[in-house]
């Protein structure tokens, strides 16, 4: 990665800042120690973004894109992290720096790591009873119905017909209510940017992907863990695998129909939730909740408001009534106004 | 000598000289204000100048916080006297609560606008902000709702209180124009109020796995409507309180008798809405069998809300009106108004990402809670400001306007 001089002085005095006034709010959590929380120039929402707003109107044919992850290949060998900060140019490292974790003693997986500015997919180590650790790919999973999109109330994020989920960064506010309804915590911040901060998270490479390439994560992995191609077919080649190789997975397609269903689909050899997926989400898509609150208060506004203004109409014409009653000469407060 | 600045000195020094005026600001309370805001506004060109990372504790995990919870969750909450007292007034014709209503028109109109300005400091590009209303529309998304919401409440807020301001200025035809648009700006402005109280909850109805199950609900629009309504009465009890006590010259023939009357009235009002809430809370938790989580230590802050902050003031309330005890019916009032902000807190931090360790919890920084104090403060001194200078605790008979100036500033409360 390389900075030029006036990122650097930019990120040095947000540092300094952080130093002077808060060093030991960085320190509390553990999740803070993770630099790339600290990224700042995110280039891959604006690339994608100007792409889709050429292609808008001429979409590649066919049905959309999605990817198969067989938690029972990967080794960990963290590619696939390498190779999306190389292609998104978010902060990297030499790609033998991130194959040797898997047998670091202080490594990564020694704690469960998120999404964050800086990285938009990172692998995760589950430890298992009287079997080999599982490791886990996690990203944005680019869902059918997309809860951040619904959430955005500047209508910034698109569900392309490819599949990927996009983000664009010319509108957004910075309200961050992405983040709290996305019910796989994916959405990250850039905090440390102080005048244009994005929102990150994986791309699905919309860029490659329109060109007929796969993501580079995809490309990238040695293990054959990750597969891409249509959805539905990658569902059936899913629940194939679940049938040729009895007691090799749980008898379960994560993704399949979670929150109506989503790009990313997983194949587990436990059970999902040991392995750091929230299996509560339901199947309902998440906008679905909203939209139904939306109309019923679409229908109080409508619905109520005649009653109200009626009744408002009514109550002037009574209190004048009342007045011109009680008070022939006008009343102290209006007498003014009448003579 | 005064001829150039005698509109000045009557109007906004309250007829005193410069010099008098700032001696006569010399106080305690002022000074407490002058040291949180030495404090508080170089927080806000801290975050201006470097970012929500270094001046706040949020995080991917945690993307709002103490802004969003306290300065708009509660602060909305605590803004809605001028939506129930207005309905009451202006729609139902309870003309005995009149002497409320323009001090709650007061307090919801400041209440908008310092919960929009905190909010500024917690949006990321807030300079885009008008993006919202005429530039980029998100119609299928709830804070939409709200933000529009908001702009228009604002709008009519401004209106509902206009009269008193022309007043002040002596314009008399345009207060009796914007005196006509008042009730129209109630039914507009009940109607808007509603939708974005109940907004502010079902934004949490997309967290569903997030949010602690016990808070988590179907209702959650309801209980923050309904928890408005009792926290906008609440907030009239303790507010009207403190201001006859700290502004007691501004009111003229002060009937205290007549007074407290009024308040026993609203604690009625307030004990009604604090029970239905409670039986649609119990309803709630039978309906989702969430009963087995309140053996916890969520559970217990959940029964700490529901019974100390809910029920009991509730009974607090019934006691207080049934024996005419008006003390104990604004004690009541502070006891629900201090719920509502557990609530809130409770609903945006507390049981939101409840599964996460503690390392990885939000706690507020300093700065955070200064920002916020700051913010409060120049609430507070705005609202007096006004009240030392407009007739917002009493309506005036015709002949104030032209009162002495002299004799306006010996009412005026240190300022």
């Amino acid at each position: 990665m390389t900075i030029d001089r006036r990122e650097f002085l930019k990120r040095t005095a947000a540092l300094a800042g952080v130093t002077l006034l808060g060093g030991t709010s960085i320190a509390h959590a553990a999740d803070r120690k993770d630099f790339s929380r600290y990224f700042t120039n995110n280039t891959a929402n604006e690339r994608d973004w100007k792409i889709w707003e050429e292609k808008k109107n001429v979409h590649l044919g066919g049905e959309p894109f999605g990817i198969l992850v067989d938690t029972t290949f990967c080794i960990g060998c963290r590619r696939c992290e390498w190779a999306c900060n190389d292609w998104n140019k978010n902060p990297n490292q030499p790609v033998e720096k991130f194959e040797a974790s898997v047998n670091d003693k202080n490594s990564v997986f020694n704690s469960i790591r998120r999404t964050h500015a800086g990285n938009f997919t990172v692998v995760n180590r589950f430890e298992e009873k009287d079997r080999d650790p599982v490791y886990v790919k996690k990203q944005c999973m680019h869902c059918v119905d997309p809860a951040c999109l619904n959430a955005c109330f500047v209508d910034a994020f698109r569900k392309t017909p490819e599949g990927p989920v996009i983000y664009n960064p010319n509108v957004c506010i910075g309200c961050r209510y992405c983040m709290v309804s996305c019910p796989f915590g994916i959405p990250a911040y850039e905090y440390f940017s102080a005048f244009q901060p994005q929102v990150t998270k994986c791309t699905m490479c919309y860029d490659r992907v329109v060109e007929g390439r796969m993501p580079a994560c995809v490309e990238n992995c040695p293990a054959g863990a990750l597969t891409f191609g249509s959805r539905s077919e990658l569902i059936k080649t899913a629940h194939k695998r679940i049938d040729n190789n009895p007691g090799r997975y749980v008898n379960h397609v994560y993704g399949e129909h979670e929150v109506g269903g989503t790009s990313w689909l997983y194949l587990s050899p436990v059970a999902f939730n040991q392995i750091g997926f929230q299996t509560n989400v339901g199947t309902t898509p998440v906008p679905d909740v909203t939209k139904a609150y939306l109309f019923g208060v679409k229908l109080f506004e409508m619905v109520s408001a005649w009653p109200l203004v009626f009744g408002a109409y009514y109550a002037v014409t009574k209190l004048r009534d009342h007045r011109k009653e009680h008070y022939p000469d006008g009343t102290p407060k209006d007498s003014g106004k009448k003579s | 000598m005064n001829t150039t600045n005698s509109w000045f000195r009557d109007k906004i020094l309250l007829g005193m000289t410069p010099a008098q005026y700032v001696k006569s600001n010399l106080t305690l309370p002022n000074l407490v204000a002058a040291i949180i805001l030495c404090i508080s506004i170089p927080v806000m060109v801290y975050r201006i100048m470097y970012g929500l990372g270094p001046a706040t504790n949020l995080s991917d995990n945690y993307p709002w916080g103490l802004w969003i919870g306290f300065d708009i969750l509660v602060g909305i909450a605590l803004a809605a006297p001028g939506l129930t007292l207005g309905t009451a007034v202006h729609l139902f014709g309870m003309e005995k609560y009149r002497p409320f209503v323009r001090p709650a028109i007061l307090s919801s109109l400041l209440g908008y606008i310092f919960a929009v300005f905190a909010l500024m400091f917690d949006l990321g590009r807030y300079y885009r902000i008008p993006y919202l209303l005429v530039w980029s529309w998100g119609f299928t998304s709830i804070l939409f709702l709200i933000g529009w919401h908001f702009f228009l409440y604002i709008n009519i807020s401004v209106v509902e209180f206009s009269p008193v301001v022309f007043e002040w200025l002596n314009l008399k035809k345009w207060k009796d124009f914007f005196s006509k648009l008042t009730i129209w700006a109630t039914v507009f402005g009940v109607i808007i109020a509603a939708g974005h109280q109940s907004a502010l909850g079902a934004l949490y109805l997309a967290a569903r796995t997030k949010l602690y199950p016990l808070w988590y609900s179907p209702l959650l629009p309801i209980f923050f409507l309904l928890s408005a309504v009792f926290a906008g009465i609440s907030m009239v009890i303790v507010e009207s309180a403190l201001s006859h006590r700290f502004f007691a010259d501004r009111v003229k023939g002060f009937d205290h008798e007549a007074f407290d009357r009024l308040t026993i009235g609203l604690g009625k009002a307030a004990a009604s809405a604090l029970f239905l809430y409670f039986i649609l809370k119990v309803f709630d938790l039978v309906r989702s069998e969430d009963w087995v989580y309140l053996n916890s230590g969520y559970g217990y802050l959940y029964l700490v809300e529901v019974l100390g902050f809910v029920l009991f003031p509730a009974m607090l309330f019934l006691y207080g009106v049934r024996n005419q005890r008006v003390t104990l019916v604004r004690f009541a009032g502070l006891i629900t108004v201090l719920g509502v902000i557990l609530n809130r807190l409770d609903v945006s931090i507390v049981a939101f990402n409840w599964f996460l360790p503690a390392s990885q919890k939000y706690y507020p920084r300093w700065s955070e809670v200064m920002l916020t104090l700051g913010v409060i403060t120049l609430l507070i001194l705005s609202y007096r400001f006004i009240v030392n200078r407009m007739a917002v605790l009493h309506e005036p008979a015709e002949s104030e306007a032209q009162q002495e100036p002299e004799a306006l500033a010996k009412k005026a409360v240190n300022f």
